[in-house]
């Protein structure tokens, strides 16, 4: 007799919104894990897109990040809009995070016994059988992203000092460049099956068009992590200073 | 050729199974891959071993009943070739062949390389029945269906069931298999009475037993009969609009 690895989403027997059906099954967690993930790939290109002020010097850096304050202002309260901005990226870290666990789990449950020779893939690329990992260092990275540029609590640079110099004062410093560096490659290597996969598990196929999926892939982490690459560098190199 | 086996010897279900060494010799590069078994198998009998048990049945790759896990990948290294159709010229002599059953906690281990399947079986159950007229036949082709339609389908059913799939995801999910069931029929104008209810409940059934999709492809990759992870796509879709269609209707 095969195994149960669970009670499936038909087991449930009360109804729930549509959204909460979905999700009780592995192909609706799929789903968010597509939905946020392009909250994401929205996020990564505005955040490098934003950045690249950096080459415009201290006061055009400073007066974006002043800009991003005043959003929707004043319309909204100041920093509102951020605010909501935020939230938004929280709950889609908490539900790609989520899901991806839930899924992770399932799927070591569908293989509790593994292949005792040696497997050889055929097309699964290193991108595709490390999104777990890769997930991590992108998380532990952001943690990390966050107590240095936002909240400030290991940033190198003086108490009061402006969002430019906290920069710079990172990037000085070769051991957090190199982190940062390391981690924009993970990132590189899980945008480069997260934006394919999306089309997959969101159903957008068509024989026309799907060869396109790589190239974009590609080209949007090429674009992405190339120009978060880039930041360090130029510090380190002294073109940005 | 002379080659040596490394094969899964497991005497019962519960039983603990470890690799055997066997050597396979004077085999001719011409016969196939389980006619290269059944000698080594002949070999054990007349030792008084108990032969290595295998699934076969069509051995012209049109049932899906073989299967073996061979170096790493379901059905061997030959593309789109299930385990029957594979041929010994795809080895060299004096190859060393590691031989396994399936493994997915949906086609547990019987003996041996034989894996119990049903869980299949259960996921085409859940696509329940196809409404059709009943009377006298009708006249062919009286359903207008385009070409690219008919092939789609075409494509989709040339599923075999073996399981390939599972074997080679490194999630164990039945992704392709269960996409090709459910296109097979979505996509033909005959199928569309049942679309809705047929894809959740195939779907349902399908995560009671498997892991889920990571889309790697390598399923795709290991199908003997080069099934398009394409299917995948449409029934990620359809599963969508069944749960919110079926919704309306209960
Ligand atoms: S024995 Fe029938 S497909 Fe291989």
């Amino acid at each position: 007799m095969a195994t149960k690895v669970s009670d499936g989403p038909g087991a449930a027997t009360r109804r729930a919104p549509f959204v909460v059906e979905l999700y009780r099954s592995a192909l609706g967690k799929k789903y968010v894990m597509a939905i946020t993930g392009i909250v994401f790939m929205g996020y990564v290109l505005a955040h490098m897109l934003g950045n690249l002020k950096l080459y415009q010097g201290a006061e055009e850096f400073n007066e974006y990040a002043e800009f991003l304050r005043q959003l929707l202002y004043p319309i909204l309260p100041e920093s509102a809009t951020l605010n909501i901005l935020r939230l938004v990226l929280l709950l889609s870290l908490v539900g790609h995070v989520v899901a991806a666990a839930q899924l992770t789990a399932m799927n070591r449950k569908a293989r509790p016994e593994r292949y005792q020779g040696k497997r050889d893939y055929v097309v699964a690329d290193f991108a595709a059988r490390t999104m777990r990992w890769t997930g991590v260092i992108v998380l532990l990275f952001l943690v990390y992203h966050l107590a240095d540029l936002t909240w400030g609590w290991v940033n190198p640079a003086p108490e009061g000092a402006s969002v430019y110099d906290k920069v710079i004062a990172s990037f000085s410093v070769p051991a957090i460049s190199a982190f940062y560096l390391a981690a924009n490659l993970a990132l590189g290597v899980h945008l480069y099956h997260g934006v394919w996969s999306l089309f997959q598990s969101m159903g957008w196929n068509n024989r026309r068009f799907n060869h396109w999926r790589r190239t974009l892939a590609i080209g949007f982490t090429v674009v992405v992590v190339g120009g978060n690459l880039s930041f360090p560098i130029a510090v380190l190199t002294g073109i940005i200073d | 050729m002379n080659l040596t086996l490394r094969v899964w010897r497991q005497a019962g279900p519960d039983a603990p199974g470890r690799f055997e060494t066997y050597q396979a010799a004077d085999i001719s590069p011409d016969s196939s891959f389980l006619e290269m078994l059944d000698l080594v198998n002949e070999g054990l009998i007349e030792q008084g071993e108990e032969p290595i048990e295998f699934m076969h049945d069509c051995r012209e790759g049109i049932c899906g009943t073989c299967g073996i896990m061979i170096n790493g990948q379901a059905h061997g290294p030959a593309s789109q070739t299930a385990t029957c159709q594979l041929h010994m010229r795809t080895f060299s002599d004096g190859d060393e062949l590691v031989l396994e059953p399936w493994r997915a906690s949906g086609f547990p281990v019987l003996k041996d390389l034989v894996v119990d399947r049903s869980a299949f079986d259960h996921i085409v159950e859940a696509g329940g029945y196809v409404t059709v007229d009943t009377g006298s036949a009708p006249d062919a082709n009286l359903i207008p269906i385009p070409k690219d339609t008919a092939d789609l389908a075409m494509d989709a059913a040339a599923c075999i069931g073996c399981g390939a799939c599972v074997a080679a995801c490194p999630n164990g999910a039945a992704q392709l298999f269960t996409s090709a069931k459910i296109a097979h029929l979505n996509s033909l104008p005959q199928g569309q009475a049942e679309r809705y209810q047929r894809t959740e409940s195939m779907v349902d059934v399908m995560e009671e037993y498997f892991g889920s999709c990571t889309n790697m492809g390598e399923c795709e990759a290991a199908c003997p009969k080069g099934i398009s992870i394409d299917f995948i796509a449409m029934m990620n879709k359809d599963y969508r609009k069944a749960k919110f269609q079926n919704r309306r209707s209960a």
